[in-house]
């Protein structure tokens, strides 16, 4: 006779796969080779880690305003403190400097909406067309002074991280419209539209970004009629843009490609036009799906910007190299690139971070 | 199962030609895939396509919405002929509805967008109006508790549903439904043929690619059976299932009903 059954509590799962000793199993010591690894990366961090945040931290020197307050071994962020300003501003007229700082408080204000999720969706588009077609002509008119009483200050003068953002700003506003057009363009029946956007896109794709910079600066103006002259800036804008949009182009393209047949069937058959179903169910579905390349290309640019130190301009990278050349300053350049890729990997960080958590929010959980 | 569905009365169908098919032919490259399509449908009738798969089937009820381009014959929808007319094409399809077999719902949009999208772009309707008529579409396929819910959480034949309520939305003359329950599971497919013998009670004129022979025997004024790209066999469904006169028809439906 079966013994009658006693329930017993669930027993609680084994002490060596939860909690802190079951992270480090599993991660650190699930197998031989994972074992010597861990050691491995545990030694690196030993060897570097301490000498770094001496020369970073411990032994820098933080305070003073010429390199006599710097102390010899530690890194001297004074450099950078005496020329942050122009690390930020570039040349820009120091009384002159709180327009740069109006435009992006502007900015901040006027994007801040966007980022709470009360606001509704459709003021977010709005106020998203809105801040996209009037907030660079505000920020221009702030910029470039000349109207309302602001005396000019001409974009030569423009430099270092504000130079940095307005390229990259420019050609990530001005390059994914372009690049959604021409990829539409590659996929269109037309023969005429489809090998002038294939033509574009291979050509621009071809030639490397400081050739196009080069180009832009040296070249063209011997095509000009003499006299004619347009700003240096400008040209090496829409060499920037124009580059990034085929390369976004063909990003887009790949999530055009993605869509299934069905959805453009299902679109046809209640009647909607091609930029209806392209504008209301294609495109809102590829854009989505190439979120991380589209970021990619974003952050190439960022970085990328730092080349139009070939043709004179001075970004935040030219500033640095500037100053690392300033003869009261030799000798600091570890500092100024430190600091300058800091800066970069800060901006692209937030632009990768910021990707993630779109993508996360936009996700319908569907893959049909 | 779709033996169960109850018939609809099956009225004296009405004078006025919806649909007309004459010596439709398309070819894919070489490949002759519709021969000499002749078909006239009547306002409110109710006509199920049937035959064996590569028979041309789904492709000729996507001729009636210019889904596919066919090279010769002329095909006239509710007293318009389609011709390359990209706004004569668009005013076609916002009359005729269809439902697909993998549903083909907007995945970024939920159940009631997926079903005002279409009033509010096309027909330009206020959207306040638009989700009303949605929202009763929805109670109709019986799903208005998901309206607020994406596609990709609903079942399958949810999604059929919602497919429907959303060609509804657009209040066409005309419904295609295309192979409509054949990706669906079991128990899914008779919650859709209810919905389509519903929709047939109200006078709908429909054309069904369909393998259900149930829903045919109940439903259909008429059953065509086709194969390679020819209409082998058309007969109101007393007759074609009782009577087949080809051999070819004989031959399907003794697969399709022995198994």
């Amino acid at each position: 006779m079966a013994e009658p059954r006693i329930p017993h509590p669930v027993p609680p799962p084994p002490a060596s796969t939860v909690g802190v000793v079951g992270w480090l199993r599993r991660n650190l010591f699930s197998s031989p080779l994972n074992v010597v690894l861990t050691f491995l990366a545990v030694y690196l961090l030993l060897v570097t880690l301490p000498p770094l945040l001496r020369w970073a931290f411990l032994d820098a020197s933080w305070s003073g305003d010429n390199r006599e307050a710097c102390h010899p071994g530690g890194a001297c962020w004074v450099f950078i403190r005496v020329h942050f300003d122009q690390f930020l501003y570039g040349f820009y007229p120091d009384e002159q400097r709180w327009r740069v700082n109006a435009a992006v408080l502007l900015l901040v204000l006027g994007a801040a909406p966007l980022f709470v999720r009360a606001v509704s969706g459709k003021f977010k588009v709005r106020l998203g067309l809105g801040l996209l077609v009037v907030y660079p002509l505000v920020a221009f008119v702030l910029f470039k002074g000349g109207t309302i009483g602001l005396p000019v200050v001409d974009t030569s003068q423009w430099g270092g991280l504000l130079l940095t953002l307005v390229i990259a700003g420019v050609g990530m506003t001005a390059a994914l419209p372009l690049g959604v057009l021409l990829a539409l363009g590659r996929r269109s029946r037309l023969p005429a539209i489809q090998s002038l956007c294939v033509t574009f896109i291979e050509f621009w794709r071809g030639v490397p970004l400081i050739t196009v910079l080069f180009m832009s600066s040296v070249m063209l103006p011997l095509f000009l009629p003499a006299g004619m002259n347009f700003d240096k800036l400008l040209r090496a804008l829409i060499g920037v843009t124009l580059f990034q949009a085929a390369y976004m182009a063909e990003v887009v393209r790949g999530g055009l490609q993605a869509i299934p047949k069905g959805q453009f069937e299902a679109a046809a058959a209640l009647g909607l036009g091609y930029w209806k179903t392209m504008g209301l169910i294609v495109l809102p579905q590829a854009l989505k799906l190439v979120i991380p390349g589209i970021v990619n290309t974003f952050i190439a640019l960022f970085k990328d910007t730092s080349l139009v130190l070939i043709i004179g301009l001075f970004d935040l990278m030219n500033i640095v190299h500037n100053a690392t050349t300033n003869p009261a300053w030799l000798g600091f350049s570890t500092e100024g690139y430190v600091f300058a890729a800091t800066v970069y990997w800060l901006f692209c960080f937030g632009m990768s971070r910021y990707s993630q958590n779109l993508e996360k929010r936009l996700h319908t959980g569907h893959k049909r | 199962m779709p033996e169960s569905v109850p018939s609809p009365a099956r009225a004296p169908l009405s004078e006025q030609v919806m649909i007309q098919m004459e010596g439709v032919h398309k070819w894919y490259g070489a490949f002759h895939v519709l021969k000499d399509i002749n078909l006239t449908v009547h306002k409110g009738e109710r006509i199920v396509v049937c035959g064996p798969s590569g028979s041309g089937k789904s492709t000729a009820i996507r001729c009636i919405n210019r889904l596919e381009e066919y090279q010769r014959g002329r095909i006239v929808v509710d007293g318009q002929e389609l011709s390359n007319d990209v706004k004569l094409i668009e005013r076609i399809r916002r009359e005729v509805g269809m439902v697909f077999q993998h549903f083909n719902l907007f995945p970024h949009l939920t159940v009631l967008e997926n079903c005002t999208l279409a009033p509010i772009w096309v027909r330009k309707l206020p959207r306040k109006q638009a989700e009303e008529i949605a929202m009763r579409y929805l109670e109709r396929v019986k799903i208005p508790e998901q309206a607020k819910k994406y596609p990709g959480q609903l079942s399958g034949g949810q999604q059929q549903r919602v497919a429907i309520a959303r060609s509804l939305c657009m209040n066409p003359k005309i419904m295609l439904f295309d192979e409509p329950t054949s990706a669906l599971d079991p128990e899914m497919i008779k919650e859709v043929l209810d919905t389509m013998v519903a929709l047939a009670e109200d006078g709908m004129t429909m054309i069904c690619v369909t393998h259900e022979m149930g829903f045919a025997k109940t439903v259909a004024h008429r059953v065509i059976f086709m194969d390679g790209g020819e209409i082998i066999e058309q007969n109101a469904p007393e007759e074609f299932f009782t009577n087949p006169r080809s051999d070819r028809t004989k031959l399907f439906l003794s697969q399709i009903l022995h198994h």
